[in-house]
């Protein structure tokens, strides 16, 4: 594999807190356009991960490039986020006394100084562009609903509509169908699947069936570090990931 | 910009009072029924110059979630700025008559003007430095506050500390301040005589006209994207960087915002109630216009200005008439508010709002407003 076709690549990355290695020289690549589902038991540093890569955490080692050749290690959140990577987290997170449109709004992707904000107005551009993405939610009956009084499912598709709305080169998801009923979980695939046309996902899961129906390259760590890799049914018989999962 | 029934309400009240109190103190005679004395002409300016500080208040803590315990220490600022150019007006019909500087300097048996007086003389700098100084003390604070990404409890507490340390400074007769008295017996302002009832009524109207620009300036703010993305920071800030947004930009502007609002409404109150002195920096006035603010409605604007008008109308009315009982009232008060009104005086106004199902209203019959 060339540098140039990868997107994102984590080589050595450590993080420790209060001793505890939650990230053990974590090596990981990501191409451009490929979609990516991480698996691992729960402390097996999934989150700590995404922190790392979104600027919440800096590790103590190790080096996070994206791109060519931005270190991402350097950069804090706005930075990061403002650069292409969006994230969603596990539990919804969505602006919950604004509107499923204000909410959109504010994602969208564009200048981001008080300056500009305080004086800008809705162009043409932009309400269409919200269509679209209300569009491919489901929510365009939702519009002028309080993201408050969404239902769950309704609330993570906003996020995801939300990180759309960013135009981010890379989507990171966090658990996405935790949660839902077994129709929306199957949406929300699809959705995922929808999205990965034109952009590079991580998505975080512990719903086997769900990273199965995904039908991707899988990554499973454990104790900070990648323990092995491959198709779903290549992990699934890995003996190291049999043990972990099923052992002791 | 939605100014609502609600504000187009307070914007006719707070000027309609403001014009009839001044028509009724100028046009009727002295022994009339009817005749408003200066004193409540005087006692509704301040009130205004409150409703002022509790919008302020408003701004940063009902939309940007920044609980301030110290605002009135930029109320105060603004209110020394305005002190020093009354000072500064005296001239030579002060005690010890020296044309070159204040009773207090003379007394204190300096000879030269401290250099930070320099310029007091002419209006338009002190108001200049009513708006300056709180927004550059407002503005160094914020950065370092919001860049470490102080928040909540420990913010309130920073705020509260600020007030306090400049409540103990101004104390200091070596800073040139008048200490302990404070600046007062001033006389002219703009050359009109501070105590004469035109003057008077002229200073209720320019709190009222202030007020209301600075009520529509908050509606504009708050109504703007900025405004959204401010409410969305006090929320949910963490979810706001990840979105690409700065918060601390955000509310840096939104604090500095607040203080010079603050600071101009203690501009117009130093020359209404004819002193200022340190006891404005005690952290018990700043508690006072928060309770003012959950009084009138967090997060409202209306409210505030409602809040802080009905609290110091009950505290004017209960120091008079049952004074060992006010600070009770007021505690009372703001339990009372706090466990039956979460809304404050505003939520008795508002509707429980009431969320149309979606498959009410079809989407096209719902207009998208921005």
């Amino acid at each position: 594999m060339s540098e140039g076709d990868t997107l994102l690549y984590l080589d050595g990355v450590t993080v420790t807190f209060d001793g505890f290695r939650a990230l053990n020289a974590l090596s990981l690549a990501l191409e451009e356009g490929e979609m990516r589902a991480m698996v691992g038991p729960n402390g097996a540093g999934k989150t700590t991960m995404m922190d790392v890569i979104t600027g919440k955490t800096r590790p103590d080692s190790g080096k996070v490039v994206f791109g060519k050749d931005i270190d991402l290690t350097r950069l804090d959140e706005p930075a990061i986020a403002s650069l292409g990577i969006g994230r969603k987290f596990q539990k919804p997170t969505v602006f919950e006394p604004h509107t499923v449109w204000d909410n959109l709004l504010l994602a969208l992707a564009g200048d981001r100084t008080p300056r500009f904000t305080l004086f800008s107005r809705q162009t043409a551009g932009e309400k269409r562009r919200i269509e679209e993405i209300l569009e491919t939610t489901r929510l365009r009956d939702h519009r002028n609903r309080r993201a408050a009084d969404l239902s769950h499912g309704q609330k993570q598709w906003l996020e995801i509509g939300m990180l759309l709305a960013q135009e981010p080169q890379l989507l990171l998801v966090d658990e996405p169908v935790a949660g839902m009923t077994d129709s929306e979980t199957e949406q929300t695939a699809e959705l995922l699947r929808e999205i990965n046309k034109s952009r590079s996902v991580v998505v975080v899961e512990h719903d086997m069936a769900f990273v199965r129906a995904l039908g991707v390259k899988v990554t499973v760590l454990n104790e900070g570090s990648v323990l092995s890799e491959g198709s779903i049914d290549h992990v699934s018989e890995d003996p190291k990931v049999i043990e972990v999962y099923l052992g002791r | 910009m939605k100014i609502g029934i609600g504000g187009y309400a307070a914007i006719v009240l707070v000027m309609g009072v403001a014009l009839i109190l001044t028509l009724l103190n100028q046009l009727t005679p002295a022994t009339s029924a009817l005749h408003v004395p200066t004193y409540v002409v005087a006692l509704a300016g301040k009130y205004l110059c409150y409703a002022m500080l509790a919008l302020a208040v408003d701004l940063v803590w009902g939309f940007g979630g920044i609980l301030s315990l110290g605002h009135a220490a930029f109320f105060a600022l603004g209110g020394y700025a305005m002190g020093m150019y009354l000072m500064r007006q005296i001239g030579t019909r002060g005690v010890y008559g020296n044309a070159n500087l204040p009773d207090f300097m003379v007394f204190l048996g300096w000879h030269q003007l401290p250099w930070y007086w320099f310029g007091f003389e002419w209006f338009g700098y002190a108001v200049l430095m009513a708006i300056l100084v709180p927004a550059v003390l407002a503005g160094v604070f914020g950065w370092l506050a919001f860049r470490s990404r102080v928040t909540g409890v420990y913010l309130s507490i920073i705020t509260q500390a600020l007030t306090y340390a400049l409540l103990l400074a101004f104390f200091r007769n070596d800073m040139g301040f008048g200490g302990n008295n404070g600046l007062t017996d001033f006389k002219d302002i703009l050359g009109f005589s501070i105590q004469s009832d035109g003057t008077r009524c002229a200073l209720l109207v320019a709190s009222a006209l202030f007020l209301c620009g600075q009520f529509l300036l908050a509606r504009f703010v708050v109504d703007s994207r900025f405004g959204k993305v401010l409410i969305a920071v006090r929320d949910t800030e963490s979810r706001t960087r990840f979105l690409g947004y700065r918060p601390e930009s955000y509310k840096l502007v939104v604090w500095v915002l607040s203080a010079v609002m603050a600071g101009i409404g203690g501009a117009l109150y130093v020359p209404q109630v004819g002193i200022i002195n340190p006891s404005e920096f005690a952290p018990g006035n700043s508690i006072e216009a928060v309770i003012w603010v959950a009084v009138g409605g967090r997060g409202t604007l209306v409210g505030p200005i409602l809040g802080a008008i009905l609290v110091n109308f009950g505290k004017t009315w209960f120091t008079g008439a049952l004074p060992e009982v006010w600070l009770y009232a007021l505690g009372a008060m703001f339990i009372l508010v706090t466990l039956f009104l979460p809304k404050g005086v505003m939520g008795l106004f508002t509707r429980r709002e009431r969320e149309p199902a979606a498959d009410e209203i079809p989407a096209t019959a719902r207009e998208v407003t921005g």
